[in-house]
């Protein structure tokens, strides 16, 4: 009776799988054409690398939102938090700060704030967008009582830092003088990535991980198989909290300034990269891979607009809003077949 | 042999405000035994089960596991002791794989070893004979292999005592004797399997010993070739079954003279395919088949409830457009949909606000029912139909599952159909509360209003129908109507033979 199946067998891909290769496609798809037809800047390896060391941050906290949102929660108060870490360490850092507490400085904010999202929405029960609506506005108007101008950062240690770049000469390309320009990479990069393959280990290989999995998929089932649901939840939104932080340093790394208006909508981006890499609304599904390419294809979007041209800012929101919408709709229309057929 | 029983309860007492849920029940389970509990709603099934998973602590009385006395915290503490629940939804997580979901919870490092938990669950699977992989996500799973895995995560805990809690309720036919193959397995091997279910007819396939509860008291353990079928029936229900032979069918030569009140032509929905369908006024029919046969999808097609793709309809005589639930109200159609939790209740609400929910949408928003008028409504159903609340304020989710289906029922009634379809009406409530729907139904037939009534018993049906349209496969394939109702026949014809 009893059903031998080979250990062997390869299994079809699943949802999260799925919609991660749908989005990796799009975005190589995305980019030849952009070679092909605009050539330009999207010849040149440094455009990979531009879109990298602008977005760094936005990727580090797209990471965290992907856990939160695997988790079946929301963690609006990203953006918020990172320019309030902006803020801080270079208004300690300009007063003569140390920059090894700066980083601390910056982590501390950061899981401060996951820390009590995560206390109030986990223990308490409260709705996660409202705590985490509440911890936006709370940041932000802190950002602004720190300074109204923008700060410039003025410490010297800390500007070697932002100046060191990793350059790979034979990624470079011969600019039009004759000189070698090499690829240049921002250390800020490199945290991303590191921060996108640990969060990838975290996800797939911890049990921390599989239990946000389980949580998201079936929040009564995970109580029923022994999850700690409570603490789990509330690891989720301090590990967004700590992404924050981490991402407000590469922030101030990358610009050299602090801002009140620094970062501004980077939630919905880190949202919308969440969505578009494959992450449902709904919990359950969703991958840091597909995150970072979400936050790639978000990018050459832009990159594409202004190259073609249309230089107006409300370019780049139109056909983001475009984007997501198409993805979303995408994703549906898969998923929804998928269920049909495994009906059938 | 007193070394063979396996869990013993003693004298349990449970207490809820106002009510004994239990009184001075004993049970008994020894090992490698399958042990059915029966009992109507509200006889204590569902708590002595609670009790002795942990979800509630017992008030007096004493459990004792393998001749050791044990208190029992909470559920996860039960599944350490040895006592694990596999319950009638399934309680897994559908994204995960089917090796996480048997050891998620329990791993012993914080590392997930997937090769290993593969591996793992690949044997015990193919040890209990399960069709599933380790690495096939649960959700791709049908119904019955996902509640076998969750049977397999007990397995693998090592449990003594298995509680099976309605699992067969979602199942068919095939996919039951997989279920009952493993149970048989799992007790050769020496697990104590408490069954619990409505199905008589499995309760004497499988189990060895019937204990009965009514009313929160112990009625009497029994050993099954003991207690005859009829038996069982009189002891959960406190009273003989005359009662069965009272029901006075509306006899097809006396409906056929009635004038047809519903009548469609090329109906198809976006489930359903096309079919012809009419209906007289006080008849009651029914649609038969095997579970996906497409009997809902038909029903839901005449209701407008899945998106109706084309088809002629008459009402009374008149040509009508019925593409939306709306609609088919404002024609005078109800319909009580299939799954109670998803489609009907809300559970928040209380009984009251459920029952006046659908006259209220009737009458419009702008025409708000008075409270006055809502209470006195929901007063005068709750006696009609002898629902069992507390009061008309307690919340519907509450209340046990026969009561909320009559909560559903009485919504509908309350908006004095002239058609009422009854989809699966009666599962997952007990045989008392079943004979009590089926009368209503005979009830309204001889006031006038038509009934589809659909239902996977068919003993059900033949009792309350005088017309039976049998599908198979997505197409109607015989009506049968008079003295070719009887089992046979409709097997038959579900089978495919007719002559």
């Amino acid at each position: 009776m009893t059903v031998k199946k080979k250990d062997s067998f390869r299994e079809p891909l699943t949802d999260t799988g799925l919609l991660m290769t749908i989005t990796i496609c799009i975005f190589v798809g995305m980019y030849l054409l952009a070679m092909l037809l605009l050539k330009g800047g999207f010849l040149h390896a440094q455009q990979i690398f531009d879109m990298l060391n602008d977005n760094a941050s936005l990727i580090i906290v797209s990471c965290g939102l992907t856990i939160v949102m695997i988790g079946g929660g929301i963690d609006i108060s990203v953006g918020a938090v990172t320019s309030l870490v902006v803020m801080s360490c270079v208004l300690y850092l300009n007063n003569g700060g140390n920059i090894f507490v700066s980083l601390l400085l910056a982590l501390g904010i950061g899981l401060a704030f996951g820390l009590v999202h995560g206390l109030l929405i986990s223990y308490l029960e409260i709705q996660p967008f409202i705590v985490t609506l509440a911890g936006m506005f709370f940041a932000r108007g802190m950002t602004t009582i720190l300074s109204v101008n923008p700060q410039k950062l003025d410490h010297a240690g800390v500007n070697a830092i932002r100046d060191t770049k990793i350059e790979i000469p034979w990624l470079g390309y011969t600019a039009r003088n004759g000189n070698l320009v090499p690829a240049r990479i921002e250390l800020g990069v490199c945290v991303a990535l590191l921060c996108v393959i640990v969060i990838f280990v975290l996800l797939k290989y911890l049990k921390l991980g599989r239990n946000f999995y389980a949580m998201g998929g079936n929040q009564t089932s995970a109580l029923m198989l022994g999850i700690n649901v409570k603490r789990t939840r509330f690891c989720s939104y301090l590990i967004s909290g700590l992404l924050s932080g981490i991402s407000g340093y590469v922030f101030m790394l990358h610009t050299g300034a602090g801002n009140a208006t620094n970062a501004a909508g980077m939630e919905m981006n880190a949202i919308a990269s969440s969505i578009i890499g494959g992450t449902l609304l709904t919990g359950g599904v969703g991958n840091v891979i597909g995150t970072f390419f979400g936050c790639m294809t978000l990018t050459t979007i832009k990159k594409i607009v202004v190259s073609s041209g249309l230089n107006d800012p409300w370019w780049q929101s139109i056909t983001t809003g475009g984007m997501l919408c198409f993805f979303i709709l995408l994703q549906s229309v898969v998923l929804g077949r998928r269920a049909k057929s495994k009906k059938a | 042999m007193p070394n063979d029983e396996l869990l013993k309860m003693r004298h349990i007492e449970k207490r809820f405000p106002g009510v004994l849920a239990l009184h001075n029940v004993d049970f008994t389970l020894r090992k490698g035994e399958i042990h059915a509990l029966m009992g109507e709603n509200g006889a204590g099934k569902s708590t002595l089960i609670k009790v002795l998973t942990g979800v509630y602590q017992m008030e007096d009385g004493e459990i004792t596991l393998e001749d050791k006395a044990v208190v029992i915290h909470s559920p996860q503490d039960a599944a350490n002791k040895g006592i694990s629940t596999v319950y009638q939804e399934i309680t897994l997580c559908p994204n995960l794989t089917v090796a996480e979901n048997m050891y998620i919870g329990r791993e012993d490092s914080v590392w997930i070893k997937h090769k290993d938990y593969e591996k793992k669950a690949n044997e015990i699977l193919n040890k209990l004979g399960i069709p599933a992989r380790g690495t096939q996500m649960l959700g791709s799973c049908s119904l019955a292999v996902q509640q076998m895995v969750a049977i397999a995560r007990a397995v693998d805990m090592k449990c003594k005592v298995l509680i099976l809690d309605e699992p067969t309720s979602s199942l068919d036919d095939k996919e039951v004797n997989m279920l009952f193959d493993l149970m048989r397995d799992l007790k050769a091997q020496g697990v104590g399997i408490i069954f619990v279910t409505h199905f008589l007819e499995q309760v004497y396939e499988v189990s060895d010993r019937i204990t009965v509860l009514r009313n929160g008291e112990l009625v009497g353990e029994y050993l099954c070739e003991e207690l005859p079928q009829v038996e069982l029936v009189a002891k959960m229900m406190g009273k003989e079954l005359d009662e069965l032979s009272d029901f006075e069918k509306s006899e097809s030569s006396k409906v056929n003279e009635k004038e047809v009140f519903y009548e469609a032509k090329d109906l198809s929905s976006s489930e359903a395919l096309a079919f012809d369908f009419q209906i007289r006024k006080g008849e009651v029919n029914g649609f038969t088949g095997l579970l996906g046969s497409g009997r809902s999808e038909s029903v839901r097609a005449i209701f407008g409830a899945d998106k109706v793709t084309g088809g002629h309809i008459k009402v009374n005589g008149k040509d009508v457009k019925i593409t939306k639930p709306v609609e088919a109200m404002k024609n005078g159609i109800g319909y009580l949909a299939e799954d109670r939790k998803r489609d009907g209740i809300i559970a928040e609400l209380s009984v009251r606000e459920n029952i006046i929910l659908a006259l209220q949408v009737m009458n419009g928003f702008f025409k708000p029912i008075s409270r006055s008028e809502a209470e006195s409504f929901a007063d005068e159903y709750i006696k009609v139909l002898n629902i069992k609340t507390a009061s008309r304020e307690t919340p519907v989710g509450s209340l046990s599952g026969g009561n909320q289906q009559k909560v559903i029922l009485a919504r509908w009634l309350l908006t004095h159909p002239d058609y009422l379809i009854l989809d699966e009406p009666t599962r997952g409530i007990d045989v008392g509360t079943k004979l009590e729907i089926q009368k209503l139904v005979l009830k309204l037939a001889s006031e006038g209003v038509s009934v589809t009534f659909i239902s996977s018993e068919v003993e059900e049906m033949l009792r309350t129908c005088s017309r039976l349209i049998v599908m198979r496969d997505r197409h109607i394939v015989g009506e049968l109507t008079g003295s070719q109702l009887n089992q046979a026949e409709v097997m038959k014809t579900i089978a495919g033979g007719e002559g």
